[in-house]
């Protein structure tokens, strides 16, 4: 709560524009955080640590299980010559294979392929759980969540970075950039340690957790909305439709949002694996 | 003497975090408006520049990302 002053010369002939605070909101009551702390479903200690299972959790089992069972029923008879589900099966970890870690690692690409596969199905059959009916809520939009994946990430890359390179030649890779004058390293080397060893995990799980958390509240605001417009005694119902479309529009752009962002994870996950097996700049 | 002219109710981090967001909008802009370029100039570069066209988004979004969590901390 502000107060934006915005003249503070004269006293003569001020207007005050103060917006009055009782006279909105009325009935509507916007969504706010407590959507994604659902009241836990049983909870339980273990080792000192209390564990909530929440709907959000059953719902990342859900995904999980399905990511298993699609897997696993693709690989189960493998042929030579693939049936239906061993074709969508394959042409999804070549994706991932083709497109992500042989383009972007290259040659030493092999050891990372199964962990770029697993994240990138792990997010995205997570993601997608935002709008499959009566889910609608993707485990994605907590933190916990993407910031795990992240902290794996980064001590994957620094690991490989490490014992390819060895600790100081790597780190020296990492903040010194080559070929420039020596008084401007005074000025690059902070920047560089800051993007590079500190911005880099914590924006992974951020752009991951912000672009599924804003996506879930979009979509809750149009269809309480609708919802509420729906039961107005006056005109403003004739809006409701309109706000039901938009939520049903959304929800379209999230399936788009849902994928781009499993891909661009893996390939931002690749992209830093390939830096440490090639020893920075 | 001060005397209020205009008033806000709300929440301030939402002025904050549209801020924010102008710089990395038009930057990640001119990243894709780059690769479409390259691209269309040279349609067999795609797969090439495609990893460097998400490098840049990225490092412009991050200041989007640190916008959006800096009102979450620092309320």
């Amino acid at each position: 709560m502000i107060a934006a002053i915005l003249a503070a010369d004269s006293g003569k002939s001020s207007t005050i524009l103060a917006s009055d605070s009782g006279g909105r909101g009325e009935g509507y009551v916007p969504p706010t955080v407590e959507e994604f702390f659902p009241p836990p479903i049983f909870e339980f200690s273990f080792l000192g640590l209390d564990f909530e299972i929440t709907r959000i959790t059953i719902i990342s089992w859900i995904a999980v299980a399905a990511l298993i069972v699609f897997f696993y029923s693709a690989a189960r008879r493998a042929r030579i010559v693939p049936g239906k589900l061993q074709y969508a099966g394959e042409s999804a970890y070549n994706l991932i294979r083709d497109g992500v870690g042989r383009d972007v690692i290259g040659k030493d690409a092999k050891p990372f392929i199964p962990y770029l596969a697993t994240l990138f199905f792990f997010i995205l059959f997570n993601n997608i759980m935002g709008i499959v009916p009566f889910a609608q809520i993707s485990p994605s939009a907590k933190i916990a969540y993407p910031a795990f994946m992240a902290l794996l990430t980064y001590l994957l890359y620094l690991g490989v970075g490490i014992k390819r390179h060895g600790f100081f030649p790597y780190f020296k890779g990492l903040i010194i950039v080559p070929g420039v004058p020596v008084y401007m390293h005074v000025l690059l080397i902070p920047i560089e340690f800051l993007s590079n060893v500190i911005a880099r995990p914590f924006t992974l799980a951020i752009r991951l957790f912000a672009n599924m958390f804003a996506g879930h509240l979009l979509l809750v605001v149009f269809s309480l909305g609708g919802a509420y417009l729906l039961v107005q005694p006056n005109i403003s119902v004739i809006f409701s439709p309109l706000a039901f479309a938009v939520a049903i529009a959304m929800t379209f752009f999230e399936i788009l949002v849902a994928a781009l962002q499993a891909y661009v994870f893996t390939i931002l996950t690749a992209v830093y694996l390939e830096e440490s097996v090639a020893g920075g700049h | 003497m001060l005397h209020v002219v205009a008033e806000l109710e709300g929440n301030v981090t939402a002025i904050a975090y549209g801020l924010s967001a102008i710089g990395p909008g038009i930057g990640v802009g001119i990243v894709w408006a780059a690769y479409i370029q390259a691209t269309a100039r040279q349609p067999e570069s795609a797969g090439l520049t495609r990893t460097y066209a998400f490098l840049g988004a990225a490092l412009s979004e991050a200041l989007a990302l640190i916008g959006f969590v800096a009102p979450l901390v620092l309320t």
